[in-house]
């Protein structure tokens, strides 16, 4: 395995609710261009890591570094402008705009360049630029023929790719994706792998990436993370950690 | 110690008239999950029946307390979750407040328009003789009223507890609260649940209602609307949760006034500011402090995630077709009626359109704050009231020319929506709407009544307008109110297409996701809340001009939710949607005078906004704009199929949702 630079570093992470441990002191690291899966039975803690280092909860103990600075006590929309790029577990969609312009509202916040006398005075409508960047990140998750179709309109899966496509938009360093083949088939669970991958070869980008579809994740990871009951329990390549007896034990409950 | 005691025990019946009601809309929310706003609303309609009936129907006190209390109560309950909550218990919490909100402003102009606008005097005490004293404490005489409403608060307080703590049915309440979808599922009949929660609050709030009147000689709404700022307050800070603590904050509260009246010397500002304004401060303070109440509207339903997303509103993805016929239909109007107006118009006529302009004006800052940024201010008119104060307040002491003065106005109104955007921050929703509430009767109470800015406010002297401005019957205030009216619309329009429009629509749709974009959804909040302030203050001052006054009375909060009431009926989401709601007021008010007054007067041009707005949940876009575009696709339809080759689609070709307001199905999750 090469080692990578640590990009994102967690160190002892925990987060409770009402006395309940979502998470206790998780530790982990994602490495520059480097594909981490974060895989765990429900209620083993993924998306509340997630929240932690979106900023979207505070944990109540540990350090979230990105490129060595740290994060906690950041809210959210630095952390974005930073270049933590994320999707959902639960489609996080704009019902009343369109594809494109879902896109378009995630570059002008991440390159902040909306002013509110530029709309006063008619010169917000998106530039030449921004619609090309736009139409290169709707043809590279596959849905540019959808530029202008209204979101609500859409199925599951093309809102998972709208989402997709609005995280990669702004160029992240690191993309937070949450179970993004939840509620695809497998044809487009395969087609979301291979822009996954070709997303790491083309543009190096960090992904930290939670999922249930463990064939997916051996395809596309480079290394995998075990969480159970909100605590890290294996960690190495898909193949090692799926051997291991306490991650059989955590999701098929078969004793080690 | 005993003075002290002398003046704080006065104070415990007036506490317990706060926690009566605090105790009613925690047991509401507690048991429905809604926030009811019509709950004084709902004991003022059976205080009123029960004196009718006694006064004027000779009724028995027990015949009368059994059908105002315990039919209609329970009655009014019931209808309101029949036919209203029950549809809309899936929506967003600013669906249900604008339907509180409806209910609020509709059912006293009902009572008016059924029963007529005489005020009822002297409602007999049911529980206890008002005129003999009982008992003394401290030195204090216990009269029956005062003895009525303690023990009333206290028997209602250990029943509802154990209602809810200790019965069956009191569980399955607060399971349906959570999630009525589930408990249906554990084979609880959610809907009989939730209906008896309705029927026990409006029980609750008839008793209330009728308890409470003997303490008022005169039975006016006005007093049960005050009650229900000081119930806002007690139920704030036992985060719509606790019963006990809202009782409790309650009692606190009336102590409080009664031992500061004691203790304050009666011609002191505190005493005449620090009093009035005692239950907006406290509300102001739990918003501030108690953090459960930033996500106290934030859905606990564990089915939740399996929701589609809210569909979009039809008028922020109308067909192309359509908007380009309207648009051509406005150009033509605008022309025919600027040229009307300038012409032939009658005097009486001009007026009345001129004050329709103006409150066009007023109601833009409506759709900014609740189309563009999805969330309910309820102090827009007092917003408009601080433009139009400062306008006065320059010309009087200056000499400021009106105008100018209207300017600065519009940016000290601005500030002032800036320090409640500040101050509610982190409030969204139902903690918004509160926040706004409490900082428009502040103003209210506190502020305008001022002596130092102008206390009953200002009459306007045509030196300080110039240019004959001030006829507010002349063309050159149609002129003026035109060009204002358009700057403005273009303004919002532009807002509306350019960035910080595409960040609030992302907003509105998910503030997790647009934060999680590099979205400072504080700033934008702050933004969107300067704008309509600006807005509102600009046509708080061309209303003065148009009145000749700048009285506060033009601006008090009740115009506040009136407002939102009427534009949400015509469309919040639209510029011609605060047009239309301009038009539709004023001229309403104005055809209504034509009628016999026994119809109502303007109480049935609210009624008939209220229940427009009844619909909100349903169309959000408004009542008139989903009619307008359902007609327009129509015609759309007809005028397509009659040529040979069929023509474009209807809509122009664009993906449009289906105009009901069933959700699409296509999007959820089974992650």
């Amino acid at each position: 395995m090469v080692e990578r630079s640590p990009l994102l570093e967690v160190r002892e992470v925990r987060k409770a609710f009402g006395g309940i441990a979502a998470i206790s002191d998780v530790s982990l690291h994602v490495g520059e261009g480097e594909i981490v899966g974060l895989v765990g039975p429900n209620g083993a803690g993924k998306t509340t890591l997630f929240n932690c280092v979106c900023g979207q909860i505070r944990p109540d103990g540990g350090h979230v570094l990105l490129e060595g600075r740290e994060l906690l006590g950041m809210p959210t929309y630095k952390r974005a402008r930073l270049g933590v790029g994320r999707t959902y577990q639960r489609v996080e969609i704009f019902p009343d705009m369109s594809v494109a312009d879902h896109l378009l509202v995630a570059l002008r916040a991440r390159d902040r360049t909306g002013r509110l006398w530029k709309d006063l005075c008619n010169m917000s409508a998106p530039t030449e630029d921004e619609r090309r960047r736009v139409n290169a990140c709707l043809e590279l998750v596959g849905i540019a023929d959808r530029a202008e179709s209204a979101v609500s309109a859409l199925g599951l899966g093309s809102c998972r790719l709208v989402e997709l496509a609005r995280a990669l938009v702004a160029e992240p360093v690191l993309l937070l994706a949450d179970e993004p083949s939840s509620g695809l088939d497998v044809h487009e669970t395969a087609e979301l792998a291979e822009v996954l991958k070709m997303l790491h070869r083309e543009r190096g980008m960090a992904m930290l990436l939670v999922e249930h579809d463990l064939g997916m994740v051996s395809d596309v990871v480079d290394r995998a993370v075990v969480m159970d009951l909100g605590a890290v329990i294996a960690e190495g390549t898909f193949d090692e950690v799926m051997a291991m007896p306490s991650v059989r034990h955590a999701y098929l409950g078969l004793s080690a | 110690m005993e003075h002290f005691l002398g003046f704080a025990i006065p104070g415990i019946p007036y506490g317990c008239t706060y926690s009566i009601m605090a105790v009613g809309l925690v047991l509401t929310y507690q048991a429905t999950g809604v926030f009811n706003f019509a709950y004084g609303a709902q004991a003022y309609v059976s205080a009123f029946i029960f004196t009718l009936l006694i006064q004027n129907e000779h009724l028995p006190i027990w015949l009368a307390f059994l059908i105002a209390v315990v039919i209609l109560g329970p009655g009014l309950g019931l209808v309101f979750d029949r036919f209203l909550f029950r549809k809309i218990s899936n929506t967003n919490t600013v669906a249900k407040l604008v339907v509180g909100i409806a209910l609020f402003v509709g059912i006293p102009a009902i009572l008016s328009i059924i029963f007529g606008s005489a005020n009822q005097y002297n409602t007999p005490s049911v529980l206890f003789n008002p005129d003999v004293v009982y008992f003394r404490v401290a030195d204090t005489p216990i009269n029956g009223i005062y003895l009525s409403t303690v023990v009333t608060t206290a028997v209602i307080l250990v029943a509802l507890l154990a209602l809810m703590r200790l019965t069956n049915l009191g569980l399955q309440m607060r399971g349906a609260v959570e999630s009525r979808r589930l408990i249906s599922l554990d084979g609880v009949n959610a809907g009989r649940v939730v209906a008896t929660a309705w029927a026990i609050s409006g029980l609750m709030a008839g008793l209330a209602g009728v308890l409470l009147a003997p303490i008022y000689g005169q039975l006016q709404f006005s007093d049960y609307a005050a009650l229900m700022v000081a119930a806002f307050a007690a139920a704030a800070w036992a985060v719509l949760r606790s019963m006990p603590i809202a009782a409790l904050v309650g009692i606190l509260m009336g102590v409080t006034v009664t031992v500061l009246q004691g203790y304050l010397p009666v011609s002191s500002v505190w005493s005449s500011a620090a009093l009035t304004s005692l239950p907006f401060v406290v509300l102001l303070a739990a918003l501030l402090l108690v953090r459960g109440l930033r996500s106290v509207d934030q859905t606990k339903d564990p089915l939740s995630s399996v929701d589609p997303p809210t569909p979009p509103t039809t008028a922020t993805l109308r067909a192309p077709t359509m908007d380009k016929n309207i648009r051509r239909s406005y150009y033509v109007l605008l022309a025919v009626f600027a040229v009307s107006m300038l012409t032939w118009m009658p005097k009486t006529w001009e007026s009345v359109f001129n004050n329709a302009l103006v409150y066009a004006v007023i109601f833009l800052s409506i759709t900014l704050i609740t189309g563009m940024g999805g969330q309910l201010s309820l102090a827009q008119a007092t917003l408009a009231g601080v433009g139009a104060v400062t306008a006065a307040q320059l010309a009087s002491h200056l000499g400021l020319n009106f105008l100018v003065g209207g300017l600065v106005g519009a940016i000290v109104a601005g500030a002032v929506a800036v320090v409640i955007a500040f101050a509610s921050v982190r409030l969204r929703g139902l903690g918004l709407a509160l926040m706004t509430i409490a900082a428009a009767l502040f103003f209210d109470n506190a502020v305008f009544p001022q002596e130092a800015i102008g206390t009953g406010g200002y009459d306007l002297k045509s030196s300080w307008i110039g240019l004959g401005l001030h006829d507010a019957n002349g063309h050159a205030f149609f002129i003026l109110v035109m060009v204002v009216l358009v700057i403005c619309v273009l303004g919002v329009m532009q807002v509306q297409k350019g960035t910080l429009g595409r960040f609030l629509g992302a907003m509105r749709g998910s503030d997790t996701a647009a934060a999680g974009l590099g979205i400072n959804l504080t700033w934008q909040h702050v933004v969107i809340f300067a704008l309509a302030g600006v807005v509102a203050g600009i046509g708080g001052t061309l209303l003065s001009i148009q009145q000749a006054s700048a009285s506060p009375e033009l601006f008090n909060y009740q115009f506040s939710l009136v407002f939102v009431v009427v534009v949400v009926t015509t469309g919040v989401s639209t510029v011609e949607g605060a047009i239309q709601a301009g038009f539709g007021y004023i001229v309403l008010q104005q055809l209504i005078t034509y009628l016999p007054a026994r119809w109502g007067g303007n109480n049935l041009v609210i009624l008939f906004f209220a229940f427009g707005a009844l619909t909100y949940a349903a169309h959000p876009e408004g009542i008139l704009e989903y009619q307008k575009r359902k007609w327009t696709l129509r015609a759309e339809r007809i005028i397509y199929r009659s040529k040979p080759d069929g023509g474009p689609a209807p809509g122009g070709g664009a993906v449009l949702p289906d105009p009901s307001p069933t959700p699409t199905p296509a999007v959820h999750d089974h992650g």
